[in-house]
């Protein structure tokens, strides 16, 4: 469809016109006009919504909501044309099989060694042997062999060595869809443990030996300690009323030595309600600060967030500092659970807090544990009221770790928002299905190609300049400050408003300590060239050195061309070296929006080539500011941005 | 009269210090005359805690037993208890402790008997004077001149005794003017924007009454800012509501009729004792120990600290996009325009003027905007959030402007050459100091105080080369652009630097601070490590070259 336009949320002026299409897997607007073409890729999978609004004088308005959080506004001019593509977006946003879905044509031109070889990148029998199980207290149970006992687990499960199957099998009848305790994480250090299950079938009385003994068990795999503590998740409210259906939770009297314990986390219908609420106030077009705030408070996300935090810190402080197992469940043992059981493990391991480590939990407590991806992420046309963003809030509750703990994380916010959009592109087969099982009928590994190696490949984007192995917060366990902290989370217009540049900071201190950091990198190596060719040099002098004082005199006579010779051959293979950080200059984000700041500086200039020119200029620039000798001034643009003009002005 | 007659107990001993994140201290409390001073009695880590009487900005007791218990709440917003033995010793300390933070006499504060233990380089009296700045604006421009009608502040109380005006008017004028301008504060020059030779200018509300007064002289002087054919904006601080209404008290607006170059914008920036009420419900707010999310979200909103932070740098973008975007004037006035009008002022200049937001530059600023500029300080800065006395002068006006710097500096982090804590440095001085540069309300109390004899300037102590490091931003990289923040809710914060600092563990992120600066270090001296090899070594091979040809 040609001659549509592209409009900018935060200000109506500022409109791009272009040409949309429509392909099996992306909506792609293609501008009109410049020359470096920007375009707009967005995958179907990503299309959260679309909505046909009421045909203005200028065309017909489409909105497309994306599961990212982009917002794209399109004004097409033909209300045929915008109800074509309103019907057929409706279509390939929803998808009815999984063979539809983009990581099954995706190829990023990799041989089947590559892609296999990505898929053993996060290996969780590896994982489990670095925890330190098997050992004299775990063992993995095979009883879940071909999904036997429960079709939501994986077929590897690690239960205590005195839990037998017998056991196994008859707690997991006495569980929500067969889901019985099994090991979440193990501190080596003092035996305490998370296990992770779904509710008892407890209703109003029933009880169940095995799974008296299964609990048993596990708090006997702590030999240290003398009791268990069992979490649950749920509001107390959510869990009576489950008795009633039969379900519910464990009663302290039955089982010996457990300590029961509520966290009020809502369940998925309300978490997807509140973050509803919050994209609203996202999407206002200009709010004004109480507007936000309210709308923020009203839409009740960060009390969540926080709630989820606070579960995790409870149980990383009963595992870390008083040495108490722990058993974590919900109703079913799959949402909640799966939050709380992972921030729990990044909290008290440090290894999750490396780029490998939090593939590794990932694929742990939500992968193999049978988060249902499919149904909470939409990938499939399926139920709305299944979706919910359950492993959006785990993400978040990363990221205000990382407001508080900036030198914890080998990665930076970067990686976590990647991490996001592929859980809903569906351009890699990780995430795919809802369990296990599902994923091994549809032979994923052969058939697409894992994130974690992609994002592997890259990681350098990902690293956090801050982090630094031997650093102090890089040891043992985080502990969140508790109490008064509700000022500590934060909104992250990092995610939530990832698509409105203007609204973030203007300079990047992770870039610019990155790029410090990469030059840092060839500074050492070039000293390391240099003091083996002075070395050298040295050598051969003294071999046939005569006049050794005169040296400094006649060098200092010959200053002038000296100094030129070492010159002329450095500082340009530097600029060449720089140029190729994308992320130098000072006042410009990244190339979208020194586009931006072009289009706006050269108005009276009509030349097209100077966006390349400029690029090269703040690189140079940026050199020279660097250098010791440096001191150039940069050329006069201003970074300015029509979008606040518009705010400004609004008398 | 002698601080030693408000001085009953001098000295308790057994106090325990309590501090939010602090195990607490036992040890000695001492007052003199102008100091608390608390030291712990332990050997080794012997800790001592100084805090200025004129800090503090409010005190309670409490007793339990005869062990008495007193809450001090500081200016700078830190909370701290004592408690002390004996209800005699702790009522004695307690009324001192009243009497000695609310003198009301400024030649008995701390700046008129503070020595300095530090060798003075520089006088910091000295260090920004108005005809180094005028110097400057002539090698750019010659349309403007220094004029010295106010030399012995006889036409503008609030006003120096010198300001630059347009080249055109001459001092009859200007005193015609004065009579036009609410305070007399006429129109003067603020800043000139050499990319495009457009100017800033401020001044106070024209005195036009219900009636419509005009005076040919002030619309003479602010015609004489246009260039010929342009327009020129107004940006009046108040709403049109509350400009139209100052009418009835004498003041008023620019009427269109008799500025027609002029297009006047109303940008409401709210004024005295609701700015002090917002920051009496912030701070209440950061204060609060319960666990409650909700409550922490709306009390942050009812506060409405953050409405004003983005009203302010609307308002100063707004003045910047006129002078840099639609290369236009721009005059800026408020009523007084002794506190919007300066924030504004001095908010442009920062997006405009990459030379504030340099150390040596913003502190200019602050000189030339807020203190020669008459920020009646000594009004504005009396209490703080913790004050019971509500007087209505009390207003943050200051401490918004900080606020507003500091947001561009998060959004902008390596465009300035200062960091957080030169911010908050100049917070705490503004409100308790030992240097005499934030005492008095304008430049003619300053003089009668003879301030530059008798106290020692703040810029004195900070331009030393010990204390400068510490406020250096060490991703700083020259910046010439103009900066344009972004003023949506979303891109605003709480700046906890200053509000939570009391409240919230810093650890890690001060480790954070210090990874940064280590690794920017490190950097720095890799590069001056190959470049002395560099150099060496192309010594040598010249050298061997050199020998080779002999």
């Amino acid at each position: 469809v040609e001659n549509v336009r592209l409009l900018d949320r935060l200000s109506s002026r500022k409109a791009a016109l272009g040409t949309l299409y429509l392909t099996a897997t992306h909506v792609i607007f293609v501008e009109n006009g410049s020359e470096a073409r920007k375009e707009t890729w967005v995958l179907h999978s990503q299309i959260s919504s679309i909505e046909k609004q009421a045909t203005t004088a200028t065309g017909c308005p489409l909105l497309i909501r994306c599961k990212n959080f982009q917002v794209i506004q399109l004004v097409i001019p033909q209300e045929r044309d915008c109800h074509d593509v309103y019907i057929s977006l409706i279509r390939l946003a929803r998808p009815v099989k999984y063979e539809e879905l983009y990581c099954f044509s995706f190829n990023p031109k990799l041989d089947k060694e590559e892609r296999e070889q990505g898929w053993k990148l996060v290996d969780l029998t590896e994982e489990y042997n670095r925890m330190g199980v098997p050992n004299n207290y775990w063992q993995i149970s095979d009883v879940n062999r071909d999904y036997g006992v429960c079709d939501s687990y994986p077929t590897e499960v690690y239960v205590p060595k005195s839990a037998t199957a017998h056991i196994i099998v008859g707690s997991s009848k006495f569980r929500s869809r067969r889901r019985f305790p099994a090991l979440s994480y193990y501190c080596k250090d003092n035996n305490a443990s998370i296990c992770r299950s779904s509710q008892p079938l407890s209703g109003f009385s029933a009880r169940c030996l095995e799974d008296e003994q299964m609990l048993q068990a596990i708090r006997k795999a702590n030999p240290g300690s003398d009791f268990l503590y069992v979490v649950d998740t749920r509001p107390k409210l959510n869990a009576m009323a489950n008795r009633a259906a039969g379900k519910g939770y464990e009663n302290e009297d039955n089982y010996s030595n457990i300590k029961f314990q509520f966290i009020g986390i809502e369940n998925i219908h309300v978490m997807r309600n509140s973050l509803q609420k919050m994209l609203e106030v996202c999407e206002l077009k200009s709010p004004s600060m109480s507007d936000f705030l309210w709308g923020l408070e009203n839409s009740g996300w960060l009390k969540h967030i926080k709630a989820i935090m606070d579960a995790g810190i409870f149980i990383a402080k009963a595992v870390a500092e008083e040495g108490v197992s722990v058993l974590v469940h919900c109703s079913d043992g799959w949402d909640r659970t799966a939050q709380v059981c992972s921030v729990a493990s990044l909290l008290l391991d440090p290894y999750y807090r490396t780029m490998k480590g939090f593939m590794v939990l990932i694929e742990k407590d939500w992968v193999s544990f049978g988060h249902k991806f499919n149904h909470r992420y939409g990938n499939l046309d399926g139920d709305p009221k299944e979706i919910s963003p359950v492993i959006d809030q785990f993400i978040e509750c990363v990221w205000q770790l990382m407001e508080q703990f900036p030198c914890a994380f080998e990665f930076n916010e970067r990686f976590l928002i990647h991490i996001q959009h592929h859980i809903y592109s569906c351009q890699f087969g990780n995430f795919l299905c809802n369990s296990q099982k599902e994923r091994r009928e549809l032979k994923i590994q052969e058939r697409t190609y894992s994130l974690w190696a992609h994002l592997w490949k890259n990681r350098a984007d990902y690293l956090n300049p801050l982090y630094r192995p031997d650093h102090s917060q890089t040891q043992g366990t985080l502990r969140p400050q508790m109490a008064p902290c509700n000022f500590l989370y934060k909104f992250w217009s990092g995610m939530y408003n990832r698509f409105e540049k203007g609204l973030h900071p203007r300079q990047s201190v992770t870039d610019y300590l990155m790029a410090v950091k990469e030059e840092t990198q060839q500074l050492e190596e070039e000293l390391e060239v240099l003091r083996e060719r002075l070395t050298n040099l040295q050598k051969s002098q003294l071999n046939d050195n005569k006049v050794k004082s005169k040296r400094q005199d006649r060098s200092k006579e010959l200053g002038l061309s000296t100094s030129n010779n070492s010159l002329a051959n450095t500082p340009q293979e530097y600029s060449n070296d720089l140029k190729s950080f994308p992320s130098r200059s000072p006042s410009q984000g990244d190339e979208e929006d020194s586009a931006l700041i072009l289009t706006q500086d050269n108005l009276k200039s009509s030349d097209p080539d100077l966006s390349a020119n400029s690029d090269q200029e703040s690189g140079v620039e940026d050199l020279s500011c660097r250098s010791p000798s440096g001191g150039g001034c940069l050329p006069s643009e201003d970074s300015g941005k029509d979008s606040d003009e518009a705010v400004f002005l609004a008398v | 009269m002698e601080f030693a007659e408000l001085i009953k107990t001098p000295r308790a001993d057994n106090v325990a210090l309590h501090r939010p994140f602090y195990p607490a201290v036992e040890g000695t409390l001492c007052l003199t005359g102008h100091h608390l001073i608390f030291s712990s009695r332990r050997q080794d880590n012997a800790e001592e805690l100084w805090l200025l009487h004129s800090n503090i900005d409010s005190i309670e007791k409490r007793f339990v037993g005869s062990l008495g218990t007193i809450i001090i709440k500081c200016k700078d917003l830190r909370i701290i208890q004592l408690d002390i033995p004996g209800m005699e010793e702790c009522l004695n300390i307690a009324s001192s402790i009243e009497a000695l933070s609310t003198l009301d006499s400024v030649t008995l504060m701390y700046p008129f008997f503070y020595r300095p233990m530090f060798e003075i380089v520089e006088d910091g009296w000295r260090s920004f004077l108005p005809d180094q700045e005028f110097e400057l604006l002539s090698s750019v421009t010659d349309e403007w001149r220094l004029s010295c009608i106010n030399k012995e502040f006889s036409v503008c109380p609030s006003y120096p005794p010198v300001v630059i005006v347009p080249k055109s008017i001459d001092d009859e004028a200007l005193r015609k003017v004065a009579m036009f301008r609410h305070g007399s504060r006429f129109p003067v020059l603020s800043y000139y924007h050499k990319k495009n030779g457009m100017v800033m200018m401020r001044s106070s509300q024209p005195l036009t009454g219900t009636n419509g007064r005009r005076c040919k002289e002030d619309e003479k002087l602010i015609n004489a800012t246009l260039r010929p054919g342009k327009r020129g904006y107004i940006i009046d601080t108040r709403s049109l509501n509350i400009a139209q209404q100052a009418r009835a008290k004498g003041g008023g607006f620019e009427q269109e009729a008799h500025y027609p170059q002029w297009r006047r914008i109303h940008k409401c920036i709210e004024r005295f004792n609701i700015l002090q009420e917002s920051l009496i419900k912030l701070v209440e707010a950061c204060n609060d120990q319960s666990h409650n999310m909700d409550r922490w979200l709306s009390k942050l909103e009812a506060s409405n600290w953050l409405t004003h932070i983005k009203e302010i740098l609307t308002a100063a973008c707004l003045a910047a996009q006129c002078i840099d975007r639609e290369g236009a004037s721009v005059l800026v006035h408020g009523t007084e325009g002794t506190d919007s009008t300066l924030q504004v002022t001095s908010l442009a200049q920062i997006i405009l003027d990459p030379r504030c937001r340099t150390i040596r530059g913003f502190e200019s600023l602050v000189v030339r905007e807020w203190l020669q500029a008459g920020h009646p300080f000594q009004q504005r800065c009396a209490q703080s959030a913790y004050s019971n006395s509500k007087q209505k002068w009390e207003a943050p006006v200051f401490l918004l402007f900080l606020d507003c710097v500091w947001q561009i500096l998060r959004q902008f982090p390596c465009s300035f050459e200062f960091n957080e804590q030169f911010l908050i440095m100049l917070f705490e001085h503004a409100y308790a100091s030992q240097f005499g540069t934030f005492l008095g309300n304008n430049e003619n109390e300053r003089f009668k105080l003879k301030l530059p004899q008798k106290t020692m300037s703040l810029w004195s102590w900070v331009n030393r080369s010990e204390e400068l490091s510490k406020f250096q931003n060490p991703l700083f990289e020259a910046n010439s652009l103009v900066i344009w923040p972004s003023v949506a809710p979303q891109s605003l914060q709480l700046w906890e630097g200053v509000f939570l600092r009391w409240n919230r563990p810093s650890k890690f992120l001060d480790e954070a601070q210090e990874e940064m600066i280590s690794i920017i270090r490190y950097n720095k001296e890799l590069q001056a490590k190959v470049n002395a090899l560099r150099r060496q070594l192309a010594e040598m091979e010249t050298d061997e070259r050199m020998q080779e040809n002999l």
